[in-house]
């Protein structure tokens, strides 16, 4: 488990407030609101469907909110100008899920890519530092080989690679651990606590790994079916009262009470053509 | 969305089918529109804005949109040039007008064949390897990973696929005229006993500067159609692999389609 570092000093890293959103006409997150403090790192845990990947795609301003509003390092996503939000993106690093690693080019490139379009450093020292974030990432002499020459593993640590490139001061990972075996999932979790510590930077997860979660996080949000079911620590979490709490942290899923009519209704109802 | 129309209804059913068609070809058209306007913007002011479009990706480009077609170009004008020939000859033998073959070879080459062989031919190569590529980027978040990384993909990726196609398209036409022209001398001269020199000094007399420009304008509007169509495609994919080879097909339907209706159209605007 992490030792919590100094949060709530300052103004909050990320804050979102009463966040509705809409996938067509269905509502997926239902007034959600978060702070994030400089310097810890934030998991966000959910089952599937609980709206988590929602949610970070909107903290990266990747879709358009309903209603509420997101505030990333100060600024509010909704009125940045598209302008700003490609400033504000320098800031930050992404890990995606599957890696996202560009196919067409080799490890390196992908991971030199914001270097070379937002500086004008010379080759060597975009090598240098390259290799410097490989070291970090375990991935050293791995530089010149494609993306589908490495394994799920390598993939996850070269897209980590490629997130801290610049140096960000918020880092966003989408599930770091699923599809990993246990033994490499360990090593991401570590490698997370060890980027947070050498690089002092913010960290926000989102996974539905119980385990890693409760590694890695300072703070953990628990999102359930769109809302917010608590934000606490570690063992604010393992200690919650709450039924849905609980049930998420015991993987007991919830049997719905089921009404014959509505059943009926699902069974028979004609699809709308979209 | 629901429709509102009775879904027993077959004949309101038609009419919705047609409906909702044409919003969705009114919509794929805006924003084709909205994506060539775009890339204008980041060719011209991408360097004010720190986003310049990049030198290497546009020829790689080049390399791959028009020198790699040039083997298949070449064997497919050359064999063209001959088919004309072969055709002429022989309709106008009847009337003793055998010889009146290179004008008619050498007009519809220039203003017809070869723009439009080319231009389907690179929408089968390169638009659908534009719709794979960016589908497969789409699927796999990488268009997302471009913008979180603050790199505009409009102006990474598609603005150096619109210029290698709007300088190579043309440019493999012109390829295209030279060798079927080249097709079908080889033909006539054997065929009819002319001489190669006799040719090509009857083919310069008779074709215009303006009959070329025509077929290489035409070829410009078919590169941004092949990259608009590509390009609008690619990013509206759904549905995991399945959905890239759908909307790879679709993007090779579409712009064939395209390019031959607005042949077309240009042709009934700028000849009659």
């Amino acid at each position: 488990m992490a030792t919590p570092t100094t949060a709530a000093s300052g103004a909050p890293v990320i804050e979102v407030r009463d966040l509705v959103t809409h996938y067509g006409t269905r509502r997926i997150l239902h007034g959600v609101s978060l702070r994030v403090e400089p310097g810890e790192i934030m998991v966000i845990m959910g089952g599937s469907g609980s709206g988590k990947s929602t949610l970070l795609r909107h903290l990266l301003a990747l879709e358009h909110a309903t209603s509420g509003t997101i505030e990333l390092l100060g600024e509010d996503l909704g009125t940045l100008s598209e302008a700003g939000l490609y400033e504000l993106y320098k800031k930050i690093g992404v890990a995606f899920q599957g890696g996202a690693l560009f196919s067409s080019m080799t490890v390196g490139e992908n991971i030199q890519l914001p270097l070379r379009e937002h500086t004008k450093l010379d080759a060597e020292t975009m090598r240098i530092m390259l290799r410097l974030k490989l070291e970090i990432v375990n991935l050293a002499g791995f530089e010149s080989l494609m993306p589908s020459e490495l394994s799920g593993g390598m993939i996850k640590r070269a897209a980590f690679a490629r997130a801290i490139i610049m140096d960000p001061g918020v880092l966003f990972c989408d599930e770091p651990s699923a599809g990993l075996d246990p033994v490499v999932s360990a090593a991401l979790d570590e490698l997370i606590l060890r980027l947070r510590d050498a690089l002092d930077m913010t960290i926000v997860v989102v996974t539905h790994e119980l385990d890693s979660a409760f590694r890695i996080a300072d703070r953990i949000t628990v999102l359930d079916r769109g809302e917010i079911l608590m934000t606490g620590t570690v063992d604010e979490v393992r200690h919650c009262d709450d039924a849905r709490v609980q049930n998420l942290l015991n993987r007991r899923f919830e049997v719905e009470e089921l009404d014959p009519d509505a059943y009926l209704t699902r069974l028979t109802e004609e699809v709308p053509e979209q | 969305m629901p429709g509102p129309s009775d879904p027993g209804n077959p004949f309101l059913r038609v009419v919705e089918g047609v409906g909702r068609g044409t919003v969705r070809g009114v919509e794929s058209v805006g924003f084709g529109a909205n994506l060539l306007s775009q890339s204008v913007y980041w060719l011209f002011l991408g360097r004010r804005r720190h986003q310049p479009v990049r030198a290497a990706p546009v020829f790689a480009e080049m390399m791959q949109v028009g020198i790699g077609a040039v083997p298949i170009v070449s064997m497919l004008s050359l064999t063209i040039g001959v088919m004309l020939a072969i055709q002429g000859i022989d309709a106008l033998e009847p009337f003793g007008a055998e010889h009146q073959v290179v004008i008619g070879v050498a007009l519809s080459v220039t203003r017809e064949f070869a723009p439009l062989i080319t231009g389907i031919l690179v929408a089968g190569r390169s638009g659908s390897a534009l719709a794979a590529r960016l589908g497969t980027m789409t699927i796999s978040s990488e268009i997302d990973a471009l913008k979180v990384m603050g790199v505009n993909p409009v102006r990474f990726l598609v603005v150096p696929s619109l210029i290698a196609m709007i300088v190579m398209l043309p440019a493999l036409t012109l390829w295209s005229d030279l060798l079927a022209l080249l097709g079908a001398g080889l033909f006539v001269s054997a065929e009819l006993g002319m001489t190669m020199a006799a040719y090509v000094d009857q083919t310069l007399r008779y074709l215009d500067a303006e009959d070329v420009m025509h077929g290489l304008t035409k070829s410009a509007i078919f590169a941004v159609l092949i990259t608009l169509i590509g390009v609008a495609n690619g990013s509206a994919v759904s549905g995991g692999a399945e959905g890239v080879g759908r909307v790879t097909t679709r993007s090779v339907v579409q712009a064939i389609t395209a390019i031959v209706l607005t042949d077309m159209l240009f042709v009934f605007a700028t000849t009659r």
